[in-house]
Protein backbone atom coordinates (compact mmCIF):
# COMPACT_ATOMS: atom_id res chain seq x y z
CA UNK A 1 0.00 0.00 0.00
CA UNK A 2 1.50 3.13 -0.96
CA UNK A 3 0.86 6.64 1.34
CA UNK A 4 0.97 9.92 0.72
CA UNK A 5 1.99 11.85 4.13
CA UNK A 6 2.58 15.09 5.72
CA UNK A 7 5.92 14.45 7.69
CA UNK A 8 7.06 16.39 10.09
CA UNK A 9 10.76 17.19 10.65
CA UNK A 10 12.25 16.27 13.95
CA UNK A 11 15.60 16.91 12.92
CA UNK A 12 17.89 18.07 9.99
CA UNK A 13 21.53 17.34 10.57
CA UNK A 14 24.68 18.06 8.95
CA UNK A 15 26.86 15.15 9.27
CA UNK A 16 29.91 16.03 7.68
CA UNK A 17 30.43 18.42 4.56
CA UNK A 18 27.68 17.21 2.26
CA UNK A 19 25.90 14.55 4.29
CA UNK A 20 23.16 15.52 6.10
CA UNK A 21 20.58 13.08 8.04
CA UNK A 22 16.49 14.03 8.30
CA UNK A 23 14.01 12.48 10.64
CA UNK A 24 10.54 12.66 9.89
CA UNK A 25 7.84 11.82 12.03
CA UNK A 26 5.92 9.57 10.30
CA UNK A 27 2.47 7.83 11.64
CA UNK A 28 1.62 5.62 8.76
CA UNK A 29 4.60 5.24 5.97
CA UNK A 30 7.26 4.56 8.64
CA UNK A 31 5.06 0.99 9.62
CA UNK A 32 5.53 -0.95 6.79
CA UNK A 33 8.42 -0.03 5.28
CA UNK A 34 11.39 -2.54 4.23
CA UNK A 35 15.17 -2.18 4.12
CA UNK A 36 16.36 -1.08 0.36
CA UNK A 37 12.58 0.31 -0.43
CA UNK A 38 12.71 4.26 -0.68
CA UNK A 39 9.97 7.67 -0.27
CA UNK A 40 9.90 10.69 -2.82
CA UNK A 41 9.71 13.47 -0.79
CA UNK A 42 8.28 16.88 -2.74
CA UNK A 43 10.62 19.31 -1.56
CA UNK A 44 8.77 22.19 -2.47
CA UNK A 45 5.55 23.47 -3.36
CA UNK A 46 6.57 25.49 -6.08
CA UNK A 47 7.28 23.67 -9.39
CA UNK A 48 11.51 24.58 -9.49
CA UNK A 49 12.19 21.83 -8.70
CA UNK A 50 9.69 19.82 -10.29
CA UNK A 51 9.70 16.54 -9.57
CA UNK A 52 10.18 14.60 -6.45
CA UNK A 53 13.61 13.44 -5.12
CA UNK A 54 14.40 9.51 -4.38
CA UNK A 55 15.38 9.18 -0.83
CA UNK A 56 16.14 5.29 0.83
CA UNK A 57 15.07 4.68 4.19
CA UNK A 58 18.60 4.84 6.50
CA UNK A 59 16.87 3.38 9.54
CA UNK A 60 13.32 3.37 11.03
CA UNK A 61 12.66 3.86 14.94
CA UNK A 62 8.72 3.14 15.48
CA UNK A 63 7.16 6.21 13.86
CA UNK A 64 10.58 7.63 12.71
CA UNK A 65 12.37 7.36 9.22
CA UNK A 66 15.80 8.34 9.17
CA UNK A 67 17.50 9.43 5.76
CA UNK A 68 21.01 10.07 5.20
CA UNK A 69 21.72 11.98 2.11
CA UNK A 70 23.96 14.03 -0.02
CA UNK A 71 23.54 17.25 -0.90
CA UNK A 72 23.88 16.66 -4.58
CA UNK A 73 21.78 19.34 -6.65
CA UNK A 74 18.86 21.61 -6.48
CA UNK A 75 16.68 19.17 -5.04
CA UNK A 76 18.81 17.89 -1.89
CA UNK A 77 19.87 21.52 -1.32
CA UNK A 78 16.28 22.94 -0.66
CA UNK A 79 16.56 19.85 1.48
CA UNK A 80 19.26 20.46 3.23
CA UNK A 81 17.85 24.07 4.38
CA UNK A 82 14.81 22.48 5.84
CA UNK A 83 14.15 23.20 9.78
CA UNK A 84 12.69 21.09 12.74
CA UNK A 85 8.54 21.81 12.91
CA UNK A 86 8.22 22.11 9.06
CA UNK A 87 6.10 19.38 7.17
CA UNK A 88 7.15 17.27 3.96
CA UNK A 89 5.04 15.98 1.63
CA UNK A 90 6.07 12.00 1.33
CA UNK A 91 5.04 9.55 -0.54
CA UNK A 92 6.44 5.47 -0.10
CA UNK A 93 6.91 2.87 0.78
CA UNK A 94 8.29 2.05 -3.03
CA UNK A 95 10.40 -0.31 -4.73
CA UNK A 96 11.03 -3.58 -3.71
CA UNK A 97 13.44 -3.59 -1.02
CA UNK A 98 16.21 -6.53 -0.81
CA UNK A 99 14.86 -10.18 -0.40
CA UNK A 100 16.77 -11.23 2.51
CA UNK A 101 14.54 -14.14 3.15
CA UNK A 102 16.22 -17.55 2.72
CA UNK A 103 14.58 -20.23 0.21
CA UNK A 104 13.54 -23.41 2.13
CA UNK A 105 16.28 -25.00 2.54
CA UNK A 106 18.46 -23.07 1.69
CA UNK A 107 22.13 -22.77 3.18
CA UNK A 108 23.19 -19.51 5.35
CA UNK A 109 25.41 -17.55 2.89
CA UNK A 110 28.32 -15.20 4.01
CA UNK A 111 26.82 -11.89 3.74
CA UNK A 112 28.88 -9.03 3.00
CA UNK A 113 27.73 -5.32 2.68
CA UNK A 114 29.70 -3.03 0.45
CA UNK A 115 28.86 0.83 -0.11
CA UNK A 116 30.48 3.36 -1.33
CA UNK A 117 29.99 7.13 -0.19
CA UNK A 118 26.76 7.86 0.23
CA UNK A 119 25.33 4.14 -1.10
CA UNK A 120 25.39 3.58 2.63
CA UNK A 121 22.65 4.81 3.25
CA UNK A 122 20.18 1.87 3.08
CA UNK A 123 22.95 -0.89 4.54
CA UNK A 124 22.09 0.38 8.37
CA UNK A 125 18.46 -0.28 8.32
CA UNK A 126 19.75 -3.46 5.82
CA UNK A 127 21.74 -4.54 9.00
CA UNK A 128 19.42 -4.34 11.64
CA UNK A 129 17.00 -6.45 9.73
CA UNK A 130 19.51 -9.46 8.78
CA UNK A 131 20.82 -9.36 12.15
CA UNK A 132 16.96 -10.01 13.16
CA UNK A 133 16.65 -12.25 10.64
CA UNK A 134 19.62 -14.38 12.22
CA UNK A 135 21.49 -13.55 8.92
CA UNK A 136 24.50 -11.36 10.80
CA UNK A 137 26.57 -9.94 7.75
CA UNK A 138 30.59 -11.14 8.14
CA UNK A 139 31.24 -7.50 7.38
CA UNK A 140 30.75 -3.96 6.70
CA UNK A 141 33.20 -2.62 3.59
CA UNK A 142 32.56 1.67 4.05
CA UNK A 143 34.67 3.49 1.12
CA UNK A 144 34.91 7.62 1.56
CA UNK A 145 37.17 9.83 -0.24
CA UNK A 146 38.84 10.47 3.14
CA UNK A 147 38.66 9.84 6.41
CA UNK A 148 36.54 12.07 7.75
CA UNK A 149 33.70 11.36 5.05
CA UNK A 150 33.35 8.15 6.79
CA UNK A 151 29.69 7.58 7.46
CA UNK A 152 28.44 5.26 9.79
CA UNK A 153 31.68 3.37 11.27
CA UNK A 154 30.12 3.61 14.86
CA UNK A 155 26.74 2.71 13.67
CA UNK A 156 28.00 -0.37 12.63
CA UNK A 157 30.27 -1.21 15.20
CA UNK A 158 27.26 -0.69 17.84
CA UNK A 159 25.66 -3.49 16.14
CA UNK A 160 28.40 -5.69 16.79
CA UNK A 161 29.77 -5.79 13.17
CA UNK A 162 32.83 -6.16 11.57
CA UNK A 163 33.66 -2.63 9.56
CA UNK A 164 36.51 -2.58 6.91
CA UNK A 165 37.24 0.66 5.74
CA UNK A 166 38.62 2.02 2.78
CA UNK A 167 39.97 5.43 1.44
CA UNK A 168 40.88 6.76 -2.06
CA UNK A 169 43.85 9.13 -0.06
CA UNK A 170 44.57 6.32 2.23
CA UNK A 171 43.78 8.55 5.47
CA UNK A 172 42.25 5.76 7.10
CA UNK A 173 42.04 1.86 6.41
CA UNK A 174 42.97 1.01 3.01
CA UNK A 175 44.40 3.12 0.21
CA UNK A 176 41.75 2.49 -2.39
CA UNK A 177 38.25 2.00 -4.07
CA UNK A 178 35.88 0.08 -1.74
CA UNK A 179 36.06 -2.22 -4.80
CA UNK A 180 39.46 -2.53 -4.33
CA UNK A 181 39.08 -3.53 -1.16
CA UNK A 182 36.30 -6.34 -1.72
CA UNK A 183 38.77 -7.98 -3.32
CA UNK A 184 41.49 -7.74 -1.04
CA UNK A 185 39.01 -9.17 1.11
CA UNK A 186 37.46 -11.98 -1.15
CA UNK A 187 41.20 -13.08 -1.93
CA UNK A 188 41.41 -14.18 1.31
CA UNK A 189 37.70 -15.79 1.65
CA UNK A 190 37.35 -19.29 1.24
CA UNK A 191 35.86 -20.04 -2.47
CA UNK A 192 33.90 -22.77 -1.34
CA UNK A 193 31.13 -20.77 0.83
CA UNK A 194 28.29 -18.90 -1.38
CA UNK A 195 28.56 -15.40 -0.60
CA UNK A 196 25.82 -12.83 -0.60
CA UNK A 197 26.59 -9.30 -1.07
CA UNK A 198 24.30 -6.71 -1.01
CA UNK A 199 25.53 -2.75 -2.22
CA UNK A 200 24.01 0.01 -3.17
CA UNK A 201 25.55 2.58 -5.33
CA UNK A 202 26.31 3.41 -9.41
CA UNK A 203 25.88 0.78 -11.96
CA UNK A 204 29.45 1.16 -12.89
CA UNK A 205 30.40 -0.35 -9.13
CA UNK A 206 27.88 -3.39 -9.75
CA UNK A 207 29.85 -4.10 -12.88
CA UNK A 208 33.22 -3.65 -10.79
CA UNK A 209 31.71 -6.06 -7.89
CA UNK A 210 30.40 -8.54 -10.61
CA UNK A 211 34.13 -9.00 -12.09
CA UNK A 212 35.86 -9.26 -8.57
CA UNK A 213 33.67 -12.21 -7.32
CA UNK A 214 33.17 -14.15 -10.01
CA UNK A 215 34.99 -16.66 -8.57
CA UNK A 216 32.95 -16.40 -5.62
CA UNK A 217 29.43 -18.06 -7.09
CA UNK A 218 28.35 -14.52 -5.36
CA UNK A 219 25.13 -13.27 -5.98
CA UNK A 220 24.96 -9.70 -5.45
CA UNK A 221 21.86 -7.36 -4.99
CA UNK A 222 22.39 -3.86 -5.61
CA UNK A 223 20.02 -0.57 -5.14
CA UNK A 224 20.21 1.24 -8.15
CA UNK A 225 20.41 4.89 -7.48
CA UNK A 226 18.82 6.48 -10.66
CA UNK A 227 16.78 9.50 -11.97
CA UNK A 228 13.49 8.76 -11.19
CA UNK A 229 9.63 10.20 -12.12
CA UNK A 230 6.80 9.41 -10.75
CA UNK A 231 8.13 6.50 -7.96
CA UNK A 232 5.03 4.45 -8.62
CA UNK A 233 5.76 2.40 -11.76
CA UNK A 234 3.13 4.81 -14.19
CA UNK A 235 5.33 7.36 -16.04
CA UNK A 236 8.18 4.12 -17.29
CA UNK A 237 10.71 6.79 -17.00
CA UNK A 238 13.49 4.86 -14.96
CA UNK A 239 13.62 1.68 -16.78
CA UNK A 240 16.85 -0.56 -17.08
CA UNK A 241 17.98 -2.67 -19.08
CA UNK A 242 17.61 -6.41 -17.89
CA UNK A 243 18.09 -10.14 -19.41
CA UNK A 244 14.11 -9.86 -19.19
CA UNK A 245 13.63 -6.71 -21.35
CA UNK A 246 13.34 -3.23 -19.89
CA UNK A 247 12.12 -2.83 -15.53
CA UNK A 248 11.14 -0.18 -14.02
CA UNK A 249 13.29 0.52 -11.06
CA UNK A 250 10.73 2.10 -8.95
CA UNK A 251 8.56 -0.70 -9.44
CA UNK A 252 10.80 -4.33 -9.97
CA UNK A 253 13.55 -2.21 -8.14
CA UNK A 254 15.38 -0.44 -7.09
CA UNK A 255 17.12 -3.59 -5.76
CA UNK A 256 18.27 -6.01 -8.57
CA UNK A 257 20.00 -9.15 -9.01
CA UNK A 258 22.84 -7.34 -10.44
CA UNK A 259 23.40 -10.40 -12.72
CA UNK A 260 20.40 -9.53 -14.31
CA UNK A 261 21.30 -6.68 -15.11
CA UNK A 262 22.69 -5.64 -18.77
CA UNK B 1 -24.52 21.38 -5.43
CA UNK B 2 -23.50 22.59 -8.81
CA UNK B 3 -23.43 20.75 -11.73
CA UNK B 4 -19.75 19.50 -13.19
CA UNK B 5 -20.90 17.01 -15.95
CA UNK B 6 -19.27 17.70 -19.38
CA UNK B 7 -20.38 15.95 -22.98
CA UNK B 8 -17.31 14.83 -24.94
CA UNK B 9 -18.36 13.97 -28.22
CA UNK B 10 -20.69 11.00 -27.20
CA UNK B 11 -18.73 10.44 -23.95
CA UNK B 12 -20.80 11.70 -20.69
CA UNK B 13 -17.81 12.82 -18.17
CA UNK B 14 -19.49 13.42 -14.34
CA UNK B 15 -16.91 16.43 -14.68
CA UNK B 16 -14.40 17.21 -16.62
CA UNK B 17 -11.20 15.67 -15.30
CA UNK B 18 -9.41 13.52 -16.93
CA UNK B 19 -5.92 12.37 -17.31
CA UNK B 20 -3.25 13.10 -20.16
CA UNK B 21 -2.01 10.02 -21.86
CA UNK B 22 1.21 8.34 -20.52
CA UNK B 23 2.01 9.49 -16.99
CA UNK B 24 -1.04 7.50 -15.48
CA UNK B 25 0.26 4.33 -16.81
CA UNK B 26 -2.89 2.17 -16.29
CA UNK B 27 -4.79 3.81 -13.41
CA UNK B 28 -3.74 1.09 -11.53
CA UNK B 29 -0.76 2.38 -10.42
CA UNK B 30 -2.79 5.23 -8.36
CA UNK B 31 -4.95 3.37 -7.06
CA UNK B 32 -3.63 3.39 -3.42
CA UNK B 33 -3.51 7.06 -3.86
CA UNK B 34 -6.78 8.12 -5.14
CA UNK B 35 -10.57 7.12 -5.29
CA UNK B 36 -10.17 6.50 -9.22
CA UNK B 37 -13.88 6.51 -9.30
CA UNK B 38 -14.27 10.21 -8.73
CA UNK B 39 -12.31 11.06 -11.89
CA UNK B 40 -14.18 12.12 -14.82
CA UNK B 41 -12.68 9.42 -17.31
CA UNK B 42 -9.39 7.85 -17.64
CA UNK B 43 -6.96 8.18 -20.54
CA UNK B 44 -4.63 5.39 -20.72
CA UNK B 45 -1.14 5.27 -21.71
CA UNK B 46 -0.74 4.85 -25.66
CA UNK B 47 -0.85 1.17 -26.88
CA UNK B 48 -0.06 -0.26 -29.83
CA UNK B 49 -1.13 -3.71 -32.08
CA UNK B 50 2.25 -5.15 -31.23
CA UNK B 51 4.31 -4.92 -27.76
CA UNK B 52 6.57 -1.79 -27.83
CA UNK B 53 9.66 -1.59 -26.03
CA UNK B 54 9.91 1.88 -25.53
CA UNK B 55 13.58 3.82 -26.07
CA UNK B 56 16.53 3.10 -24.21
CA UNK B 57 17.94 5.63 -21.26
CA UNK B 58 17.99 8.47 -21.15
CA UNK B 59 13.86 8.49 -21.07
CA UNK B 60 13.13 11.68 -18.40
CA UNK B 61 15.08 14.83 -17.60
CA UNK B 62 14.17 18.02 -15.35
CA UNK B 63 14.21 21.21 -16.96
CA UNK B 64 13.29 24.28 -15.74
CA UNK B 65 9.37 24.08 -14.73
CA UNK B 66 9.52 21.18 -16.92
CA UNK B 67 10.05 17.26 -17.70
CA UNK B 68 11.51 16.36 -20.91
CA UNK B 69 10.40 12.77 -21.97
CA UNK B 70 11.38 9.82 -24.27
CA UNK B 71 9.83 6.95 -23.29
CA UNK B 72 9.30 6.00 -26.78
CA UNK B 73 5.85 4.22 -26.50
CA UNK B 74 7.00 1.47 -24.07
CA UNK B 75 3.78 -0.74 -23.92
CA UNK B 76 2.83 -4.17 -23.91
CA UNK B 77 0.58 -4.53 -27.10
CA UNK B 78 -3.00 -4.63 -27.66
CA UNK B 79 -3.78 -8.82 -26.36
CA UNK B 80 -1.71 -8.40 -22.91
CA UNK B 81 -3.68 -4.64 -22.89
CA UNK B 82 -6.72 -6.24 -23.07
CA UNK B 83 -5.97 -9.08 -20.92
CA UNK B 84 -4.18 -8.01 -17.97
CA UNK B 85 -5.19 -4.12 -17.58
CA UNK B 86 -8.35 -3.57 -19.25
CA UNK B 87 -10.16 -5.40 -16.21
CA UNK B 88 -9.18 -3.04 -13.45
CA UNK B 89 -9.90 -0.22 -15.67
CA UNK B 90 -13.20 -1.25 -16.30
CA UNK B 91 -13.84 -1.82 -12.68
CA UNK B 92 -13.61 1.79 -11.83
CA UNK B 93 -16.92 2.26 -13.42
CA UNK B 94 -16.26 5.07 -15.59
CA UNK B 95 -15.25 6.57 -18.83
CA UNK B 96 -12.55 4.58 -20.42
CA UNK B 97 -10.67 6.21 -23.14
CA UNK B 98 -7.69 4.34 -24.77
CA UNK B 99 -4.64 6.13 -26.30
CA UNK B 100 -3.51 4.54 -29.43
CA UNK B 101 -0.59 4.64 -31.92
CA UNK B 102 0.09 2.43 -35.32
CA UNK B 103 3.44 2.62 -38.00
CA UNK B 104 0.58 3.37 -40.74
CA UNK B 105 -3.03 3.72 -41.40
CA UNK B 106 -3.36 0.07 -42.25
CA UNK B 107 -2.51 -0.67 -38.65
CA UNK B 108 -4.48 2.17 -37.12
CA UNK B 109 -7.51 0.70 -38.73
CA UNK B 110 -6.74 -2.81 -37.52
CA UNK B 111 -6.40 -1.84 -33.98
CA UNK B 112 -9.24 0.54 -34.08
CA UNK B 113 -11.72 -2.52 -35.79
CA UNK B 114 -9.96 -4.67 -32.36
CA UNK B 115 -10.67 -2.42 -29.95
CA UNK B 116 -14.48 -1.15 -31.06
CA UNK B 117 -15.44 -4.85 -30.26
CA UNK B 118 -15.04 -4.20 -27.28
CA UNK B 119 -17.49 -2.47 -24.72
CA UNK B 120 -15.76 -1.86 -21.75
CA UNK B 121 -14.22 0.54 -23.83
CA UNK B 122 -15.28 4.29 -24.59
CA UNK B 123 -13.66 6.19 -26.81
CA UNK B 124 -10.12 6.21 -29.00
CA UNK B 125 -7.56 8.76 -28.82
CA UNK B 126 -5.47 9.23 -32.13
CA UNK B 127 -1.86 9.80 -30.43
CA UNK B 128 -0.89 11.43 -33.78
CA UNK B 129 1.58 13.52 -32.28
CA UNK B 130 4.05 11.31 -30.47
CA UNK B 131 7.20 13.50 -30.50
CA UNK B 132 9.92 10.29 -29.73
CA UNK B 133 9.18 7.83 -32.45
CA UNK B 134 11.07 7.92 -36.09
CA UNK B 135 9.31 6.31 -38.83
CA UNK B 136 10.56 2.48 -39.06
CA UNK B 137 9.20 2.75 -42.88
CA UNK B 138 11.23 5.77 -44.15
CA UNK B 139 15.85 5.79 -43.68
CA UNK B 140 14.03 9.92 -42.83
CA UNK B 141 15.49 10.41 -39.45
CA UNK B 142 13.55 13.35 -38.71
CA UNK B 143 10.59 12.70 -36.36
CA UNK B 144 7.44 13.41 -38.44
CA UNK B 145 4.09 13.52 -36.95
CA UNK B 146 0.44 13.12 -38.69
CA UNK B 147 -0.67 16.00 -36.53
CA UNK B 148 1.80 18.49 -38.97
CA UNK B 149 0.25 17.35 -41.91
CA UNK B 150 -3.44 18.63 -42.25
CA UNK B 151 -4.09 16.28 -44.84
CA UNK B 152 -2.82 13.27 -43.32
CA UNK B 153 -4.59 14.11 -39.74
CA UNK B 154 -7.27 14.09 -42.35
CA UNK B 155 -6.91 11.13 -44.00
CA UNK B 156 -5.91 9.27 -40.84
CA UNK B 157 -8.91 10.99 -38.22
CA UNK B 158 -11.00 9.60 -41.70
CA UNK B 159 -10.37 5.96 -42.32
CA UNK B 160 -10.17 5.40 -38.45
CA UNK B 161 -13.91 7.09 -37.82
CA UNK B 162 -15.24 4.91 -41.01
CA UNK B 163 -14.76 1.83 -38.38
CA UNK B 164 -15.92 2.95 -35.05
CA UNK B 165 -18.46 4.39 -33.45
CA UNK B 166 -16.54 5.16 -30.11
CA UNK B 167 -15.81 8.26 -29.31
CA UNK B 168 -13.15 9.55 -31.30
CA UNK B 169 -10.34 11.87 -30.09
CA UNK B 170 -7.54 13.43 -32.26
CA UNK B 171 -4.33 14.08 -30.19
CA UNK B 172 -2.72 17.50 -31.43
CA UNK B 173 0.98 18.71 -31.59
CA UNK B 174 1.59 21.92 -30.99
CA UNK B 175 4.88 21.43 -33.26
CA UNK B 176 2.90 23.16 -36.15
CA UNK B 177 2.91 26.50 -37.89
CA UNK B 178 -1.14 26.68 -36.96
CA UNK B 179 -2.78 24.20 -34.60
CA UNK B 180 -6.45 25.45 -35.99
CA UNK B 181 -5.67 24.02 -39.29
CA UNK B 182 -5.17 20.75 -37.75
CA UNK B 183 -8.05 21.04 -35.37
CA UNK B 184 -10.35 21.39 -38.64
CA UNK B 185 -8.57 19.18 -40.64
CA UNK B 186 -9.61 16.56 -37.60
CA UNK B 187 -12.88 18.03 -37.32
CA UNK B 188 -13.84 17.47 -40.79
CA UNK B 189 -12.81 14.21 -40.68
CA UNK B 190 -15.27 13.23 -38.15
CA UNK B 191 -13.45 13.72 -34.80
CA UNK B 192 -15.48 14.39 -31.93
CA UNK B 193 -12.88 16.17 -30.19
CA UNK B 194 -9.34 17.16 -29.99
CA UNK B 195 -7.59 16.82 -27.13
CA UNK B 196 -4.44 19.50 -27.41
CA UNK B 197 -1.72 19.80 -26.51
CA UNK B 198 0.90 16.80 -26.68
CA UNK B 199 4.98 17.92 -26.08
CA UNK B 200 7.06 20.26 -27.98
CA UNK B 201 9.92 18.92 -29.40
CA UNK B 202 12.62 19.95 -26.42
CA UNK B 203 16.42 19.24 -25.79
CA UNK B 204 18.63 19.29 -22.73
CA UNK B 205 21.86 18.62 -21.69
CA UNK B 206 22.57 16.25 -18.83
CA UNK B 207 26.44 17.69 -18.10
CA UNK B 208 26.88 15.08 -15.22
CA UNK B 209 26.41 12.12 -17.50
CA UNK B 210 27.91 14.34 -20.11
CA UNK B 211 24.63 13.62 -22.95
CA UNK B 212 22.08 15.49 -24.50
CA UNK B 213 18.70 14.07 -23.86
CA UNK B 214 15.99 14.77 -26.59
CA UNK B 215 12.36 14.65 -26.45
CA UNK B 216 9.03 15.88 -25.28
CA UNK B 217 8.72 18.85 -22.80
CA UNK B 218 6.07 18.87 -20.42
CA UNK B 219 5.09 20.47 -17.13
CA UNK B 220 4.13 24.27 -15.80
CA UNK B 221 6.39 25.77 -18.77
CA UNK B 222 4.36 24.71 -21.21
CA UNK B 223 0.76 26.01 -19.80
CA UNK B 224 0.84 29.75 -21.57
CA UNK B 225 1.92 26.99 -24.63
CA UNK B 226 -0.92 25.35 -24.42
CA UNK B 227 -3.51 27.91 -22.96
CA UNK B 228 -2.69 29.81 -26.59
CA UNK B 229 -3.31 26.43 -28.46
CA UNK B 230 -6.81 26.24 -26.89
CA UNK B 231 -8.25 29.74 -27.22
CA UNK B 232 -7.41 30.04 -30.56
CA UNK B 233 -8.55 26.27 -31.58
CA UNK B 234 -11.73 26.77 -29.55
CA UNK B 235 -11.93 30.30 -32.29
CA UNK B 236 -11.89 27.85 -35.05
CA UNK B 237 -13.84 24.58 -34.31
CA UNK B 238 -17.26 23.02 -32.97
CA UNK B 239 -15.77 19.97 -31.44
CA UNK B 240 -15.26 20.08 -27.68
CA UNK B 241 -11.46 20.17 -26.89
CA UNK B 242 -9.24 18.17 -24.19
CA UNK B 243 -7.10 21.01 -22.53
CA UNK B 244 -3.80 19.67 -21.51
CA UNK B 245 -0.60 21.11 -20.89
CA UNK B 246 0.68 22.11 -17.63
CA UNK B 247 -2.16 21.84 -15.11
CA UNK B 248 -0.48 22.03 -11.97
CA UNK B 249 -3.79 23.32 -9.69
CA UNK B 250 -7.49 24.67 -9.92
CA UNK B 251 -6.71 28.30 -11.44
CA UNK B 252 -4.95 26.33 -14.07
CA UNK B 253 -7.91 24.28 -14.61
CA UNK B 254 -10.15 26.95 -14.77
CA UNK B 255 -7.83 29.29 -17.37
CA UNK B 256 -8.23 26.42 -19.66
CA UNK B 257 -11.89 25.74 -19.21
CA UNK B 258 -12.71 29.39 -19.91
CA UNK B 259 -10.36 29.19 -22.75
CA UNK B 260 -12.37 26.83 -24.39
CA UNK B 261 -11.30 23.35 -22.82
CA UNK B 262 -14.61 21.43 -22.27
CA UNK B 263 -12.53 18.37 -20.02
CA UNK B 264 -9.48 19.21 -19.70
CA UNK B 265 -6.22 16.22 -18.74
CA UNK B 266 -4.00 16.52 -16.15
CA UNK B 267 0.18 14.97 -17.36
CA UNK B 268 2.81 15.58 -15.79
CA UNK B 269 1.28 17.08 -12.43
CA UNK B 270 0.69 13.66 -11.05
CA UNK B 271 4.09 12.63 -10.87
CA UNK B 272 4.59 15.83 -8.41
CA UNK B 273 1.25 15.23 -6.24
CA UNK B 274 -0.61 11.75 -6.90
CA UNK B 275 -3.57 13.53 -5.45
CA UNK B 276 -4.09 16.27 -8.43
CA UNK B 277 -7.02 14.84 -10.25
CA UNK B 278 -9.08 14.69 -7.14
CA UNK B 279 -7.85 18.26 -5.35
CA UNK B 280 -8.64 20.17 -8.98
CA UNK B 281 -12.44 17.94 -9.22
CA UNK B 282 -13.09 19.30 -5.33
CA UNK B 283 -11.52 23.08 -6.58
CA UNK B 284 -13.67 23.53 -9.49
CA UNK B 285 -16.91 22.03 -6.99
CA UNK B 286 -15.67 24.69 -4.68
CA UNK B 287 -15.17 27.29 -6.99
CA UNK B 288 -18.35 27.03 -8.61
CA UNK B 289 -20.10 26.88 -5.55
CA UNK B 290 -18.70 30.15 -4.06
CA UNK B 291 -19.64 31.98 -7.47
CA UNK B 292 -23.13 30.65 -7.22
CA UNK B 293 -22.62 29.49 -10.64
CA UNK B 294 -25.46 26.18 -11.76
CA UNK B 295 -23.01 24.41 -14.33
CA UNK B 296 -19.75 24.37 -15.15
CA UNK B 297 -20.72 24.76 -18.94
CA UNK B 298 -21.79 28.26 -18.31
CA UNK B 299 -17.60 28.28 -17.78
CA UNK B 300 -16.40 26.52 -21.38
CA UNK B 301 -15.24 29.43 -23.31
CA UNK B 302 -16.49 31.69 -21.30
CA UNK B 303 -12.83 34.12 -22.02
CA UNK B 304 -13.80 34.83 -25.36
CA UNK B 305 -17.65 36.09 -24.54
CA UNK B 306 -16.72 38.60 -21.95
Amino acid sequence: MIIQEKAKILANLKIIDKYYKVVLFSSQIAKGIQPGQFVMIRVTETTEPLLRRPFSIHRVKRKKIEILYEVVGRGTKILSEKRPGEYLDILGPLGNGFDINLKSGEQKPKILLVAGGIGVAPLLFLAEQLIIHTLRPSAILLGAKTKRQILCEKEFKELGLDVKISTDDGSKGFKGKVTDLLRDFLSTANTQQRVTIYTCGPRKMFREISLISKEHKASIFGSLGEYLGCGVGACLGCVVKTKRGFKRVCKEGPVFDIDEIV
Amino acid sequence: MPNLSVNVGKLRLKNPLTVASGVFGWGEEFKDLIDLKKIGAITTKTITLKPKEGNPQPRIFETASGLLNSIGLENPGLDIFVKEKLSFLKEIRIPVIVSIWANDLEEFVELTKRLNRIRDIDGIELNLSCPNIKSSKTKDQRVRLIAQDPKATKRTVKAIRRVTSKALIAKLSPNVTDITELAESAEDAGADAVSLINTFFGLAMDWEKQTLITGGLSGPAIKPLALRAVYEVYKSVEIPIIGTGGIMNTTDALEFIMCGATAIGIGTANLVNPKITIEVIDGLRNYLKNRKIADIKELIGSFHHS
